[in-house]
């Protein structure tokens, strides 16, 4: 009889103390979790792309949770939509969401600038950069590997003739391919500019010109046409300041080289799309 | 103390716990595409092949064996190791959240691994004393270790070729785990040369 008793009395003392513990393990040392910061975790779109200033969308919400002057309208995939939310469960004013999505500083496409090499390593913008500065003509060209194409997560990078475009439609402004662009051509700025200078050279005039038929040769052209002091010429590069441009064109028309871009997108356009991710 | 370092490098090199005795084979093809995630995991079984040994040592010393109850060992070590993974989770998570948040993941998978289960079963059946088997357990999970970021390595130049799509993904895996595991055949009998 005992040779049946005691093993069987021995691996349920076993288990029975090991439950004990853990039961009174779980009970006292249960971290609280913060509903709230559930709730928000939850309202966030999980992309953790870090468009926030956070390390991902959990920090984000802990942060929310225990320090409200965190604004609650830093997510700009999860848009105003989001932010209503987050400051509904939190109980703060909302404030609409700023618009953002991101722009190419480079129109260096097949027709207007060359390739110096043919490389045949790993074939990612980081990898070719490492070679030579990459392997365009320009230090500052569009490599043209599609880096960016494979880190959007919204399918908004698409290569057109050898250069990154963005569709400003799909784009969120989450700013993960910001970080992959080995040569910084990509800068995220407020939906309302939709005027932008799609060049980073900072040769001077005459070498980039020679370079790249598409480059900012700092003529100053649009500094002068310019109402709203809104375009300057900095280290041979036209650059728009977002806060005083009106988005009215006339630096676009002056342009000899054509690099100063419109992406605007008609009104209704943007309604139906704005509906879209709303639902 | 002269054996400690026979054990151990025996464990590592010789009688890798993944590469020669094929224990531990899920997280060693699962986890090791990445190497950091590699690192992480097997700090972890580390940990729990180190606690776990210390544990079960003398639950079969001085509970089982007295009673003639030996055949138990394996039942009672799973139900041991399973209850102790999971009280070090909830200790981690109240005390250390930054440790927790590192291994946590990797927690739970390894509550009944193979391989640590094995290595507390080996500890006994190799008849170690109490110090032996701590060092036995420390070295099969450097052996872990040394085999997870090993092969990391070897599959992420495998993803980096072109290789025919038949044998994209688990194939071509298990054969390069094959030959990592062939080249580890060539340790055989180096640690006896060294310690003679």
């Amino acid at each position: 009889m005992e040779q049946y008793v005691t093993p069987i009395l021995i691996v349920a003392g076993i288990g029975i103390l090991a439950g004990a513990i853990l039961t009174v393990a779980s009970k006292f040392m249960a971290v609280k979790v913060n509903e709230a910061a559930v709730k928000v975790r939850e309202a966030l779109p999980g992309a953790n792309c870090g468009a926030c200033g956070f390390a991902g969308c959990d920090d984000y919400a802990a942060s929310l949770v225990n320090d409200h002057t965190v604004k609650a309208n830093l997510c700009t995939p999860g848009g105003s939509a989001v932010a209503l939310e987050i400051s509904r469960i939190l109980g703060i004013s909302f404030e609409a969401a700023e618009g953002k999505y991101a722009i190419v500083k480079c129109s260096g496409t097949f027709d207007k600038t060359n390739y110096i090499m043919d490389f045949r390593g790993i074939q990612s913008c980081s990898a070719n950069k490492m070679f030579y500065r990459g392997r365009g003509a320009c230090s500052r060209a569009c490599l043209g590997f599609g880096d960016c194409v494979e880190a959007c997560e919204c399918g908004a990078i698409f290569m057109v003739n050898g250069v990154a475009r963005i569709d400003k439609l799909k784009c969120v402004g989450c700013g993960v391919c910001v970080k992959r662009c080995p040569n910084h051509l990509i800068e995220i700025v407020p939906s309302e500019l939709s005027t932008y200078v799609g060049c980073s050279s900072q040769d001077d005039g005459a070498k980039t010109h020679r370079i790249c038929k598409a480059g900012c040769i700092a003529c100053g052209k649009c500094e002068e046409a310019c109402r709203f002091d809104a375009i300057h010429v900095k280290g041979n590069l036209a650059e728009i300041d977002p806060e005083k441009c009106k988005n009215c064109g006339m630096c676009a028309k002056v342009c000899p080289t054509g690099i100063i871009q419109s992406n605007r997108i008609k009104k209704s356009q943007l309604r139906r799309v704005n509906n879209f991710s709303r639902k | 103390m002269k054996e400690m370092p026979v054990i151990l490098m025996n464990v590592i090199l010789v009688d890798n716990f993944v590469l020669a005795k094929f224990l531990g084979i899920c997280p060693f093809l699962g986890v090791s595409k990445k190497l950091d995630s590699a690192v992480g995991m097997s700090v972890a079984v580390i940990f729990v092949m180190l606690i776990s040994t210390a544990v079960t040592y003398p639950i079969y010393m001085y509970l089982l064996v007295p009673h003639g109850l030996s055949y138990l060992q394996t039942i009672a070590f799973i139900l041991v190791i399973a209850a102790l993974v999971q009280l070090v989770e909830i200790i981690l998570k109240e005390y250390v959240p930054v440790l927790h948040r590192s291994l946590g993941v990797y927690l739970p998978l390894i509550t009944t691994n193979c391989s640590v289960l094995g290595v507390t079963l080996l500890n006994i059946d190799e008849g170690y004393t109490y110090s032996q088997s701590l060092v036995n357990a420390f070295g099969a999970g450097l052996g872990f270790m040394l085999a997870l970021v090993l092969f990391s390595g070897v599959r992420q130049r495998i993803e980096r070729n072109d290789i025919p799509a038949a044998f994209k993904g688990i194939p071509s895996t298990l054969i390069a785990a094959s030959v990592v595991s062939v080249s580890f055949m060539g340790f055989s009998g180096v640690v006896d040369g060294i310690f003679k």
